[in-house]
């Protein structure tokens, strides 16, 4: 006989977990006991976060870096909805997380009893599935089942809720077999009939264009997609959550689209007769005008889920399956095509935006551009970047050259905050991967309890603050489109920053002068350990600063 | 344009919940509902009328088509189902009208399911607009009140979901 917290614990184990994010309190205590075990043992360690939406975020971190579920766990009531922001978040941007919640006794279900909430009724609309475990017989199976779930298709957040009466139950262990779900049959390897229909309609395009999207890197088609677009000379732009598929600086790379994009891929993205969009649900950021897409071109849809075709736009070839085996198909398809003269005149294009000169800032301030663009210099080739929401991520995101690393940010629901916790659930997954997180003020006094967690792991983690006294952001769209200007966006009374990473006992740096820009990236990249570099930006500065 | 949903569900706490959820938060409208064991008792089927363009039944499908414990999902034309609704109409009566609403009765195809010294209780059981009729022909004697189920359907003929 064995306990339903030791069916979880053991249902972790075969999963290989030896890293959750968590946070405990009365109705998850059962499981915390027997993880107590675990920890003793050293077969998992449990990080405490300081608030439990940041156990998301690092779930989400460690599982963007890994491809393997994150998972987190949290008590009844305030635990779970303090994980709700990270569990949506998740879920916007198809990020495999197991989140495990502890519930009230059955008894007591639904009687508005200390620390009750409806967990699972609550967070339905941004979960690809949950459970409510009534019988603990049932939680091999459910463990079994969440991580598959969690991991296969379109990854997602998958939430067990499991009420303390049934984590002390015991039961008859009797293995729940290979997982066979009979609703849930994801579709990866596209229609063959599809693939020769795509090879037709790309062959004789003038001015083909590959949208990437996050999907591409879910995958882990990032290669695939640069050979195809190589092979038939096809120019490729990105969605945020696609910025990495190809280096910043290769030669078909056009930059990112949408509303903050650059301009040369909103260009080409305004003037394809062909648009093979590849993982990616042409959300409203990304793709403002889908219907005045859809009246000059043609459009290719690979996406491995079918719901994400169609939604938004319609599609001329609908595919549904997984990117690297339709790719992988595609690259055996004979494409005749002959778009050199448009892959020309776009890279003339980025090669001009290239050009711009910067303006010089010399009032203690440093240009966001040349800011980000001298961290891009200095990174390491596979280094990642974490952007958190605002204007630091814009300008993270079109100003840090990457090169094979990665740019992480939460890309479907904007969360701001998410920076830190991500970029330390990666450095958990891979401490000696380099890793910087960019900060907005704003954004980072959401999340900054976490700099215990950071300096009690000393987890070598650089945080780029980008400090305007302001949400920027909204400062911005205020200013442009708001007949009252800027308003409640200003953020006085903010700590001095790098006292507060002192307190902490994090080392730190204030850079507020350009000469020294080069210098102050220098020392915190070199670093042995987290360090907060502060960075004073231009109140008014814009997302489209030069 | 209406069309027929006809799910096949997992027999499990809350998957009613979730369906219905999806559809409000997904703005899909749904007209009529009805749930029911199918003599798999680990399977329930749900039947939907839905009234939207196409392009939405598309998604809805497709949503649907995405819930785990759904197993399977099923747009149906109207001419390839057979579908019934049954209602219940409570109806005031007096010695001059319960001949007519007997005759009524007999017309439609309903029956008299529970009668008092100044009601009849009719039921009928046929497809919705069959109901809506009778429903019209009862108004003027005064409902009290009434019930309906949504409409059960299956494929017409020997296919199966
Ligand atoms: C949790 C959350 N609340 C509010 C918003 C709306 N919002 C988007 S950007 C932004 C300003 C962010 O300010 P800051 O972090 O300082 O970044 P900046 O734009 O100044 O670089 C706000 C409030 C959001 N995205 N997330
Ligand atoms: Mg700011």
């Amino acid at each position: 006989m064995i306990t339903g917290a030791r069916a979880m614990v053991d249902g972790l184990l075969e999963q290989d977990v030896d890293i959750l994010f968590g946070y405990p309190g009365a109705t998850i205590c059962p499981f915390y006991d027997e993880l107590a075990i675990e920890e003793k043992k050293g077969t998992i360690k449990h990080i405490l976060v300081r608030q439990e939406q940041n156990a998301g975020h690092m779930a989400s971190g460690y599982a963007r870096r890994t491809g393997k579920p994150g998972v987190c766990v949290v008590t009844s009531g305030p635990g779970a909805t303090n994980l709700i922001t990270g569990i949506a978040t998740a879920y916007l941007d198809s990020i495999p997380l197991v989140a495990i919640t502890g519930q009230v006794p059955t008894n007591q279900l639904g009687k508005d009893v200390f620390q009750e909430v409806d967990t699972t009724g609550m967070c339905a609309p941004f979960v690809k599935h949950s459970y409510l475990v009534k019988d603990a017989a049932d939680i091999p199976r459910i463990m079994r089942e969440a991580f598959y779930i969690a991991s296969t298709g379109r990854p997602g957040p998958v939430l067990i809720d499991v009420p303390s009466d049934i984590q002390n139950t015991e039961f008859e262990y009797v293995d729940p077999g290979e997982v066979n779900i009979r609703g849930y049959k994801p579709s990866i390897t596209g229609n063959d009939k599809q693939i020769r229909k795509i090879a037709r309609e790309i062959s004789g395009a003038e001015r083909p264009l590959i949208i990437a999207g996050g999907g591409v890197i879910l995958s882990g088609a990032e290669d695939l997609l640069a050979e195809f677009a190589k092979k038939n000379n096809i120019p490729v732009v990105t969605t945020m959550m696609g910025l990495g598929v190809l280096p910043t600086l290769d030669p078909l790379n056009l930059g990112m689209i949408g509303q903050f994009g650059n301009s040369p891929a909103n260009y080409a993205l305004n003037h394809t007769d062909t648009l093979i969009i590849v993982g990616a649900r042409v959300a409203d950021r990304a793709v403002m005008n889908p219907e005045g897409l859809m009246s000059h071109c043609k459009t290719i849809h690979i996406d491995i889920d079918s719901a994400e075709i169609g939604k938004n736009m319609e599609a001329t070839v609908p595919i549904v399956g997984d990117v690297k085996i339709i790719l992988k198909k595609l690259l055996r398809e004979d494409i005749d095509i002959d778009a050199d003269e448009w892959t020309r005149e776009v890279q003339e294009k980025v090669a001009q935006s290239r050009l711009r000169p910067m303006k010089r800032r010399s009032n203690g301030t440093v240009g966001p551009k040349k800011l980000m663009l001298e961290v891009g210099k200095q990174l390491d080739d596979d280094a990642y970047v974490v952007a958190d929401v605002g204007q630091n991520q814009i300008w993270a995101a079109k100003y840090i050259n990457l090169n094979k690393g990665k740019f992480i940010t939460s890309g479907g629901l904007g969360t701001m905050g998410y920076a830190l916790p991500a970029g330390m659930g990666i450095k958990f997954a891979d401490p000696d991967l380099q890793t910087i997180v960019v900060c907005g003020d704003g954004s980072f006094q959401m999340t900054m309890n976490e700099l215990s967690t950071l300096a009690e792991h000393n987890l070598n983690l650089k945080i780029l603050l980008v400090n305007n006294g302001r949400l920027g952001m909204v400062n911005e769209l205020q200013r442009k489109n708001f007949s009252q200007g800027p308003y409640a966006v200003f953020l006085p009374h903010t700590p001095d920053f790098c006292k507060l990473a002192d307190a902490y006992g994090i080392a730190h740096r204030m850079l507020d002068d350009e000469s020294e820009l080069e210098d102050a990236v220098r020392e915190m990249l070199n670093y042995d350990g987290p360090f907060l570099l502060e960075c004073r930006v231009g109140a008014d500065e814009s997302t489209m600063a030069q | 344009m209406k069309q027929v949903i006809s799910v096949l569900v997992e027999n499990q706490y809350g998957v009613l919940n979730k369906i219905t959820g999806l559809f409000s938060r997904r703005g899909f409208n749904i007209e009529t509902l009805s749930v029911g064991e199918t003599d798999d008792k680990s399977v329930s089927r749900i039947t939907m009328i839905v009234d939207s363009g196409n392009s939405v039944m598309e998604q809805v499908e497709k949503q649907l088509n995405k819930m785990v414990q759904v197993i399977k999902v099923r747009r149906l034309d109207q001419g390839e189902l057979v579908g019934k609704e049954l209602a219940l109409f409570k109806v005031g009566i007096t010695s001059k009208t319960r001949g007519e609403i007997k005759d009524l009765v007999e017309i439609m195809g309903a029956r008299i399911a529970d009668i008092s010294a100044s009601t009849v209780t009719v039921e009928i059981s046929a497809a919705p607009e069959q109901v809506d009729l009778m429903l019209d022909m009862l108004r003027p004697y005064g409902i009290k009140e009434m019930a309906r189920t949504g409409m059960a359907a299956l494929q017409k003929g020997s296919k199966a979901l």
